[in-house]
This record gives C-alpha cells, structure tokens and sequence, in this order.
C-alpha cells in the first residue's frame, strides 16, 4: 500500500548535514578565514553590505562564507540579522563634502578644485586573466602621497552657484524609513532613493541601462563621482550635541542632466543621485540614472510610458530578498491548488468532449 | 535559545503587528499595510503567517503547523520548528488541541471553535491584482466598492469555458463590503470561511494583514444562474473513506495508476483512528 511521504525532519536535517559539508568543500585545501574575505573579496563585501542594509565587513564576510559565495543569499542573511538590532537612533546626515576621498572623477570639467583622483580603479585595466595570480599573488607596495588636507568640494555645488544646476529643495522633516513603514505610492524621492540603495544591483543596472538605451531618455553626465570615508555623528540627547561614532566608506555619484527648462521656469542643468555603502560604483552610478527617471513628474516630463520612469514598478520589484523568496516559493509542494486546477482542467475537457460528440452526432443524423 | 525574544520578533514589532490585526478584525476584508519585518526565513515561504503567530503566540498556546493540509510537510515541519526553538510553545498536529493553527493552502476539516486562531499564509493579498497590477489603482478600487472587474471577469469564464475558470484562491465577499482574497485554498474550502475561530491572513513580503473576525458572513462570489460550486475529486479517501474531506492525488504505478487520499492528514488519522478503513485498507 502506499504511504504518504513522510519524516519531513529528518530529510531537512540530513539535507542541512549534507548543505554544511558541500560549503566546507575538499578538507585537504584550507579553510577561508573572514579576515580572507574581508580583504580579498572587498567588493563582494561591499555588495553584501549595500543590499543589506547594514554596514559591517566582518559581518558580511561570515555572510559570504556561510553562503557559499551566493551573494543574494548572503544579503538575505544580513537583512535577517539587522532587522533583529535594538534601534538605538539615527545618525545625523552623513557630510560626503567632508569625504576623505580614495577616488573622486568628474566627466563634465577636466580639472577642478581636489582634482581627478582616479584612485583603485578597474577602470583602465586590460581585461586579461592575469596567471601570475593563480601562483603567487605577492603585489609591490603602490606609490603613495600625502593625501589632501582640505575638503574636496562638490563638482555641482560649482554649477549651483552659477544657477546652471536646479537646487533641492530643503527639508529638515525626518524621512520616512522604509524599514519600519509599509511601502505606499506616490512614495516621495527620500523613500526611492532608500530603496534604490538596497535595491539589487542588476536590476538598477538595467533599469538605468534601459534609459541609456531610449526608454526615457535623458543623457546623464556624471558629474562627480567619489569614492572615500565619512564620519557618521549621533546625536545623544544626554549630552545634547553630536558625537562622531565611526566611519565608513561610501560612493556618490552625482549625474547632471539635460533639462530645457519650463514655462516657468529658465533652462537649467538637472540632477540624478547615487549613494551606496563600500565601493561600489557601478551600483551607485545606475542609481543615480534611475533616480533621475523617476523624477519626471516633479520635473514636468512626459510620462513615456517606461519601465524606468514607472514609480511603483521600480519599488515594488527592486528588492532582491522579495523576489527571490517569492520566485522561490514555488518550489514549495502546491499540489492542493494543482490539485483543484486538475479538477477543473478534466471538468472543462470532458465538457467539451461532450460538446463535440453531440455535434458529431447532429451532423451525422 | 535565549538569544532571541519569545517567538522571535521584539515586543515593539510585535505591539505594531498586534495593532494591524486589530484593525483588520474592526474592519472585515480590508487590507492593513503593515512595516513587515525580514525574517529567517524568505518572503514567500509564510512569512507574513510566521509574523501574525508571534504576535498572537502566548507560552500557554498550543501550536500546529499545515502546509497543504498535512503536519509533516517540509515547510510545515520547518516553522513549527522556529516556534519550538523561538517560542517553546508546545505543538500538536491534532486540530481540535490546537490553539493557534498556521496553514499553508487548506482550512483543516474538523470544525474550529471559538478559542483557536486560524492563521493563513498570504502569497497575494490583492484579489484584483491581476486584473489591475497597481497597487495604487486596486486600493482606489476598494475604497470605492467598485468590483465591475472581477464580475465582469467571473463573466468572462462562464461565456469562454462554460464554468468560472477558478478552482483555488476563489474571491470571496466579506460582511457585504470588501471583495478578499482567502489565500490559495481550494474554493472547496471557501464555504468554511464563515467559522467560530478568528481567521487572521497575513502577506509578509506584500506587507499587508486582514482578517474575518467569528460568524462574519462570506460570501463566494458568483451569479444567480451560475452559482458557486465548491466540487472535489467525485472519489472517497482510499486511506479512511471519507467522502467529504479534500483529497490529494497520488500517482502511485508506473502505469499512471491514482489514489485520493485527504489532504488533511490529522482528519484521516482520526478517522481511521476511530476505525473508518478506505478501499486501499480494504485491498491490504
């Protein structure tokens, strides 16, 4: 007789056993230390920490370990953590004019004050696979210099006092946080750009590639990118003044864009912004081309009809946790659905049969 | 493990779902939007429902699992496993003992009664969503009562296919007011929805939660000449007999042989615990 598959438990258990095991991989070659993944996989870790909201390298070292590299499941890992931390405040706005930068490039002015810093860059890499590294990966020490005392202005902070470039408005009222508030549209460009910034980096990117390409069309210059530290200062209502609690590393892209201006209003340069944890350009440039496709409205842009330009597409399907959680649902057992679609599908043929045997029938008599 | 707070989340977490499920519970079928929270476990896979039990669960609950019906389905296994480990609450597959019950796709059999919850895994919560893939559009659509689409929908089935195309996740009309969709259970099942328990949906990466609070009046949507049919496999359970529980097919030869079996493992176990016997028993 047959017996409905049972020991459920057990077959998990076996399963993470076995999960465990294949993570480790051949005993004989050396385990990973974290500090091996913080050092030499930075950009993963950056990645890791970007998507995942929270900024902790070790953290997401032990993340890409335990994934076994699968860089979305280690974002998820990261998210499941956080959203377990007491909240204790919030950080007063980060001063990225302030940036010790490592790298800092403006496409639209061949020089200006703080310079062109093209800092450690793939950039003008030849893309060969460079063998020496599978043997011996010993690198001589890069040349240094002093690094700039002065703050690094920014790029757009020239054109604004020109009057070429729009200014934001300015707002002290305290953004909405998407991870203690429901999603709901408009949303407002604070809540698009918090969601942007954890947003999967491939889907930015073709988002942002898909406007390069005509769907919504706007030309972005970047305008400055930089790459650098930034002390991130607390508030602590005991002392009543803000203390700097830590640095980390961010990339800001800003892009400047073609506007022609409005009735109202004289021609005037427009902007996209992109702010990621880490190093993370690629990201942060998408970012900003998005931001700004999605600023049509405020803007008076026609609506094209582009995915890019479309709020709620772009918010609801960015999150790279919710869409592989649901895409992955569907590996769970839904034979009591499929089940009741079975019914219905043998209902509907046996109907039809019917149908056409009557018909037979008919026209043979 | 101490590490974490009772069931998981933290009490502030907690007090912000609680909020939302009484809201839902005052208003019948709306929608709440809820600041969802990343569990351990990944969207899709009931994490709304694992959120509704931890603000629900108390140490002296009694907790079961379903997926499908069945107790020891992996993912039922899987979060009845958090709440051991999270909650400590003891757990039961036995409906009747059970003072929380989590379901995946099936409202169990036996009748529930006025001292259970019935909390359900929500994939979709917006019942016109694929009508209307907006979220801004469909919310417009319930404020203003306005369901011409899924009527004319229903319509659409009957004069394609003779029979309104949809066999699970059947729309229902909660209190003469909010069009709901009662997750993916077999329209086999809707007819239940009218019950003693409080039923509590929730939808973790759509952060939203509704619920149908005890003796609310459910309603199936359909026509006066095409009226609701909530059908079955026209089979009796193989393992116990019955002939008015849901069944699961089972391919069981290679020669494409079948089986119908209930899908609610507790209800064919107690039947056959109390000596009911299938054709398959009958066979051995």
């Amino acid at each position: 007789m047959y017996v409905a598959v049972k020991g459920g438990e057990r077959a998990i258990d076996n399963a993470h056993a076995w999960l465990a095991e294949e993570r480790r991989g051949d005993r004989d070659v050396a385990e990973l230390s974290l500090a091996q993944i913080r050092e030499q996989l930075t950009l993963a870790v950056n990645r890791v920490m970007a998507e995942g909201s929270l900024y902790d390298p070790d953290l997401a070292a032990l993340a890409i370990k335990q994934s076994r590299g699968d860089l979305i499941e280690a974002i998820f890992l990261m998210r499941a953590y956080r959203t377990t931390l007491p909240r204790f405040g919030y950080s007063a706005p980060v001063q990225t004019a302030d940036m010790a930068c490592d790298r800092r490039i403006s496409a639209t002015f061949k020089d200006a004050p703080g310079g062109q810093v093209l800092g450690p860059t793939f950039d003008y890499t030849h893309r060969l696979l460079d063998f020496k590294l599978a043997a011996d990966g010993d690198v001589p020490d890069a040349p240094a210099a002093p690094p700039r005392a002065e703050p690094t202005p920014h790029i757009a902070s020239f054109l604004r006092d020109e009057g070429l470039l729009q200014d934001e408005p300015l707002s002290d009222a305290d953004p909405v946080d998407i991870t203690r508030t429901p999603m709901s549209y408009p949303a407002g460009r604070a809540v698009r750009l918090q969601s942007l910034t954890r947003g999967d980096e491939g889907f930015i990117l073709g988002m942002a590639y898909s406007t390069q390409r005509g769907y919504a069309r706007n030309h972005a210059f970047v305008g400055e990118l930089r790459i650098g530290k930034v002390d991130v200062a607390l508030e602590i209502p005991e002392l009543g003044f803000a203390i700097d609690i830590g640095e980390i590393e961010l990339t800001e892209c800003e892009t400047v864009n073609q506007f022609t201006g409005s009735k109202t209003q004289p021609p005037q340069f427009t902007r996209g912004y992109g702010l990621v944890f880490g190093q993370s350009e690629r990201k942060a440039i998408a970012m900003a081309l998005v931001d700004r496709a999605l600023r049509w409205k405020e803007l008076g842009e026609d609506d094209l009809g582009a995915a890019a330009q479309d709020e709620e597409f772009i918010l609801s399907h960015s999150d790279n946790i919710q869409a592989t959680g649901f895409l992955e649902h569907i590996k769970l057992p839904h034979y009591v659905d499929f089940q009741s679609e079975l019914e219905l599908v043998r209902k509907l043929r046996r109907e039809a049969e019917d149908t056409v045997a009557t018909q037979v029938q008919e026209a043979a008599e | 493990m101490s590490d974490y707070n009772f069931a998981y989340l933290d009490e502030q977490t907690k007090r912000m779902i609680r909020r939302a499920i009484l809201k839902g519970l005052a208003v019948p079928g709306y929608q709440v939007p809820f600041a969802s929270r990343e569990m351990p476990m990944p969207y899709g896979w009931g994490t709304g429902g694992v959120q509704v039990s931890a603000a629900v669960l108390t140490p002296q609950d009694r907790f079961k699992v379903i997926d499908q019906g069945a107790d020891d389905t992996t993912n039922a296994v899987s979060i009845r496993k958090f709440f051991e480990r999270t909650a400590g609450v003891d757990t039961t597959e036995d409906t009747r003992c059970a003072s929380v019950i989590q379901t995946r796709h099936r409202i169990p059999e036996a009748p529930l009664s006025a001292d259970q919850i019935l909390v359900y895994q929500v994939p979709i919560p917006e019942p016109l969503r694929f009508l209307e893939p907006r979220e801004t559009e469909t919310r417009k659509m319930h404020s203003l009562q306005e369901y011409g689409l899924m009527h004319v929908k229903l319509y659409e089935d009957i004069s394609r296919h003779g029979a309104i195309a949809t066999s699970y996740a059947y729309p229902v009309q909660v209190a003469d007011r909010y069009v709901m969709d009662p997750s993916p259970i077999p329209k086999f099942d809707n007819p239940k929805l009218d019950m003693a328990a409080i039923q509590l949906f929730g939808a973790g990466r759509e952060q939203r939660i509704y619920a149908v609070p005890p003796h609310t009046k459910v309603v199936s949507l359909d026509f006066d000449d095409y009226p609701f049919d909530p059908s079955k496999a026209d089979h009796a359970c193989a393992l116990c007999g019955a002939d008015d529980s849901y069944l699961d097919e089972v391919i069981v030869d290679d020669a494409g042989g079948r089986m119908f079996m209930c899908s609610d493992t507790d209800y064919c176990r107690t039947r056959r615990d109390a000596g009911h016997v299938g054709t398959a028993e009958e066979a051995a």
